[in-house]
């Protein structure tokens, strides 16, 4: 696309662009800057933005609370033990739906999709029924099953795109040389869809971390991930602004950063392929 | 096109995925439809008989279920008007050239990445508390009365929250789709003498039909159970209560299984229309 | 050794029958080709000998063993693919030593051999690169070094040189003959282009929506084809052929007549006919000839230095011995 477009006209478009962006931005920027303020000035009339006295002490509070590891370790459990199940059951699932292809393997797509439409709450006391009785009731292994489950059908449909775009021959070659079909899987489909298969890693762990109806139900005590920690602090705690804010940049940092890496995989992993 | 051996290997190795999907789907489902037809108050006498479609009739007729009906759907509405009317405007502006694009998508995603408990306690407590959150402070310096915006004006503030949590994904896809549109196609039409505007209702914007009808439909799928946007503001007070809500509220809380399993039935069914919708453009999609 | 037989072989995909039973024996050491239109089965049948498809019923013997149910890796067969099918994360050499790793091979003699394929095929240099930073011909002799390394007794090559350019092509077709000549192995090539075929065959096979046309060598092909699929397939430019009153002088429904077996001559001849385009290659001229009461346009050979133009009148005289002639079947009449 070569068209040429006046310094004046781009400059509007910046200026316009960045102001809406930083609104956008603008709440989570104020819970970052709100966490290293002292609980006065995180309610002072006029608000501050930036001249304040910087403190760390709302970090060490909230990390001092003695549960607060646990909660993390929870999440980062569950996040990626969901996400590498799930990686391990759909690549061979994927592969058969990339490469074998049978008359049935679009319905099966559909109908895996399908499975993700399910309203939780339509099958909410089932899950926590059977899962008194499997005793994983508020267990990071019950979670890690749920949130894999859920996702399933996301990394299977990620993964078979991806799959798509390898040439079979590639694969046929491999056979020819002598691979069995494990080596194949592991020396050459695998290497190849390393990119592909880190995208859908990384949006799954995205989705795993932030999932708020299954780890708020299933979890008490124990295994609450920092999304229960956080509602947590509905009231009366979430009153004290500052120890709010650091605790919630404790629990957004780690996925913010992930989630900027992977913004382009996040279109294909949500739409199903429905929008290129 | 394969031979025996890879089709055989290729089922088994389908297998698992496939049954681990079947169960999840098959047996949750079977117990909701179970449970349903039963007066089941696992608190008050446990499992109580048959009931017929006695919990169908109740959970429609209860004086929560048209409250929570209409909540369900101006949220659901509200949030998807907002998020697409922005999103395409927003779309447009961010495929234009300027300085440091790179830098403004990623501000503009970021809220697609918090966690809703974060996002809702954070709107709720920093920004909507009536004595200290920034919006007060805002009114006041305006002269204004501040409000008490999840009480006073509960479903506003809700919808707010959640489009300010959605309206990156709505950007992010239709960004996508505008990149996707061929520029020698707008070229001609303002060779042709197309005016701005009418490129924009011309070309555009039927160029992103498809892409528009993808976020209705799955925004509409993941609206339609939002939970803890409500658990943590409002916790289904103020005329907040949405059909999940509430059938969370008769499972969890109240302990009505029969009822809520009604619900729940009514919830997936619901669920399946949009759905339908979605699984045809994604099946069209997959034969090409 | 690697002697190819397929015995009343046919193959289907659900309802429609690709290849309807077809007996074939490929020599050992010999060169085959599969030629014909695109889609008329030559690569089905390619890839039924490689066994990345089944047969649908019959049997395919190699070496005079029943492989029909072994799998591919294991009927000794090496394949390279049109479109080279490297291994996009390895290293050339990675890539050579693929096979070896797989039958676990030791690592001294994975060395030995690929330093052999690489010094064969100019690749030396290369070892280290990956396959992205090949040129197209360089990617070729990757996927023929990988297919060398295994020592198969037979090579499959399917269409290997569609995609490389014009001149690039013809390079290679040389240095896959000279490889031929100097392994002494079964080769057995794929192509939809009829001068690869000529040139590079021992032995050529015509198909035709899955049907075996005609099975010979490249001379035998040219000089009798057995029909007029045949006769209109192989040979460049094509065969003219004429059906009508003057098929009838020669009791024939159709009779064929090269371009080369015509001389051109301004004022005396069998037939007559205006000039059309005439192409000009230097060492040949192919004149397009309206001729008159002959139906079709007829193309023909004539020498570098011929000069007609556009609308001259020509007079064209085939040579009696070399007429094809065809009776209502399409079959040659002998």
């Amino acid at each position: 696309m070569a068209r040429s477009v006046n310094t004046q006209r781009k400059a509007l478009n910046t200026a316009v662009a960045w102001a809406i962006g930083l609104l956008i931005f603008f709440p989570i920027l104020w819970t970052i800057l709100t966490s290293f303020k002292t609980e006065g000035q995180a309610i002072s009339d006029p608000p501050v933005l930036f001249m304040f006295d910087w403190t760390l002490e709302n970090y060490s509070v909230v990390l001092e609370r003695s549960n607060y590891a646990r909660f993390l370790w929870n999440s980062i459990f569950i996040a990626v033990g969901s996400t590498i199940l799930g990686i391990i059951i759909a690549v061979p699932a994927a592969w058969s739906m990339a490469f074998v292809p049978s008359h049935r393997t679009k319905d099966i797509l559909l109908w895996m999709l399908s499975t993700k439409m399910l309203p939780a709450v339509g099958v909410l006391y089932p899950i926590y029924l059977l899962f008194i009785k499997m005793g994983i009731l508020d267990s990071r292994v019950g979670l890690v099953i749920v949130l894999m489950l859920i996702n399933l059908p996301i990394i299977i449909w990620m993964l078979y795109t991806y799959f798509k775009e390898i040439p079979g021959e590639i694969l046929e070659a491999a056979r020819m040389d002598g691979a069995s079909l494990k080596e194949e899987v592991l020396y050459v489909l695998t290497p190849m869809a390393i990119p592909g298969i880190a995208s859908t890693v990384l949006l799954n762990i995205i989705l795993a971390w932030n999932e708020a109806f299954w780890t708020l139900n299933l979890t008490a005590a124990k295994a609450a991930p920092l999304t229960a920690f956080i509602a947590s602090y509905s009231s009366p705690e979430g009153l004290f602004f500052a120890k709010l804010s650091a605790a919630s940049t404790m629990a957004i940092a780690p996925i913010l950063i992930l989630g900027w890496f992977s913004q382009k995989q996040l279109v294909r992993g949500l739409t199903f392929g429905a929008v290129k | 096109m394969a031979t025996k051996a890879s089709r055989s290997a290729a089922r088994l190795m389908m297998a698992p995925a496939v049954i681990l999907l079947l169960g999840w789907m098959l047996v949750p489902l079977t117990m909701t439809l179970w449970f349903s037809f039963r007066k089941y108050l696992p608190l008050r006498g446990g499992d109580l008989g048959w009931a017929g479609f006695d919990n169908y009739t109740r959970f429609v007729t209860s004086s929560a279920f048209w409250p929570s009906v209409m909540a369900t759907l101006t949220v659901v509405g509200g949030v998807l008007i907002i998020t697409v009317c922005l999103g395409v405007l927003l779309a447009i502006l961010l495929d234009q050239p300027m300085w440091g694009q790179g830098v403004v998508r990623i501000l503009v995603i970021a809220p697609f990445f918090v966690m809703p408990t974060v996002s809702a306690l954070v709107w709720k407590n920093m920004f909507m508390d009536p004595t200290n959150g920034l919006f007060a402070h805002l009114f006041k310096f305006f002269g204004a009365e501040p409000i008490a915006w999840l009480s006073q004006a509960s479903m506003p503030s809700i919808i707010m929250i959640v489009s300010w949590q959605w309206l990156p994904f709505a950007t992010l896809i239709l960004l996508t789709a505008i990149q996707s549109l061929d520029s020698e196609q707008l070229e001609a039409s303002e060779i042709d003498g197309a005016p701005p505007l009418k490129r924009f209702w011309f070309i555009i914007l039927p160029h992103l039909g498809r892409a528009i009808t993808v976020v209705i439909l799955i925004q509409t799928i993941f609206l339609l159970s939002i939970f803890a946007e409500i658990f943590v503001t409002t916790g289904g007070a103020f005329g907040t209560k949405t059909l999940t809500y509430l059938i969370f509220q008769r499972v969890l809380e109240s302990q009505n299984i029969g009822l809520g399993s009604a619900g729940g039935v009514y919830a997936i069914i619901l669920a399946n229309i949009v759905a339908i919708f979605l699984m045809r453009i994604v099946g069209k999609n997959l034969d090409n | 050794m690697g002697r190819i037989t397929l015995d009343k072989v046919t193959k289907s995909f659900g309802e429609t029958q690709v290849i309807p039973p077809l007996d074939l024996t490929i020599e050992d050491g010999e060169f085959t080709v599969f030629v014909g239109p695109s889609g008329c089965g030559k690569s089905t049948l390619l890839r039924l000998i490689a066994g990345l498809e089944d047969i649908t019923s019959g049997q395919i013997r190699i070496d005079g063993n029943d492989a029909t149910n072994v799998p591919p890796a294991k009927r000794g067969l090496a394949m390279v693919f049109q479109s080279y099918a490297l291994y996009p994360h390895m290293s050339v050499r990675k890539n050579i030593a693929f096979p070896l790793r797989m039958a676990k091979l030791d690592k001294a003699a994975q060395d030995a051999k690929i330093e052999a394929a690489a010094a064969a095929l100019n690749l030396t240099d290369y070892l280290d690169r990956k396959p992205g930073q090949l040129s197209g011909g360089q990617r070729q002799r990757v996927a023929i070094g990988r297919a060398i390394v295994r020592e198969p007794s037979a090579f499959l090559f399917d269409e290997p040189l569609s995609n490389l350019d014009a001149a690039l092509r013809v390079g290679m077709r040389m240095e896959i003959s000279e490889l031929h000549k100097k392994l002494a192995t079964t080769m057995v090539y794929v192509t939809h282009d009829q001068v690869e075929a000529m040139t590079m065959a021992d032995k050529i096979v015509v198909l035709r929506a899955g049907h075996i046309e005609q099975v010979g060598s490249p001379l035998e092909l040219y000089k009798a084809p057995r029909n007029l699929f045949v006769a209109g397939f192989i040979g460049s430019p094509k065969m003219n052929l004429i059906d009508g009153p003057e098929a009838a002088k020669h009791d024939a429904h159709t009779i064929g007549v090269r371009p080369e077996h015509i001389a051109v001559s301004a004022s005396e001849g069998i037939w007559s006919g205006k000039v059309g385009v005439t192409e000009h290659l230097g060492s040949d001229t192919f004149l397009h000839v309206h001729g008159t009461g002959l139906g079709e346009m007829i193309t023909v050979r004539a020498g570098g230095e011929v000069d007609f133009k556009y609308g001259d009148t020509i007079y064209l005289t085939p040579r009696a011995d070399v007429i094809h002639r065809f009776g209502t079947d399409g079959l040659r009449i002998a």
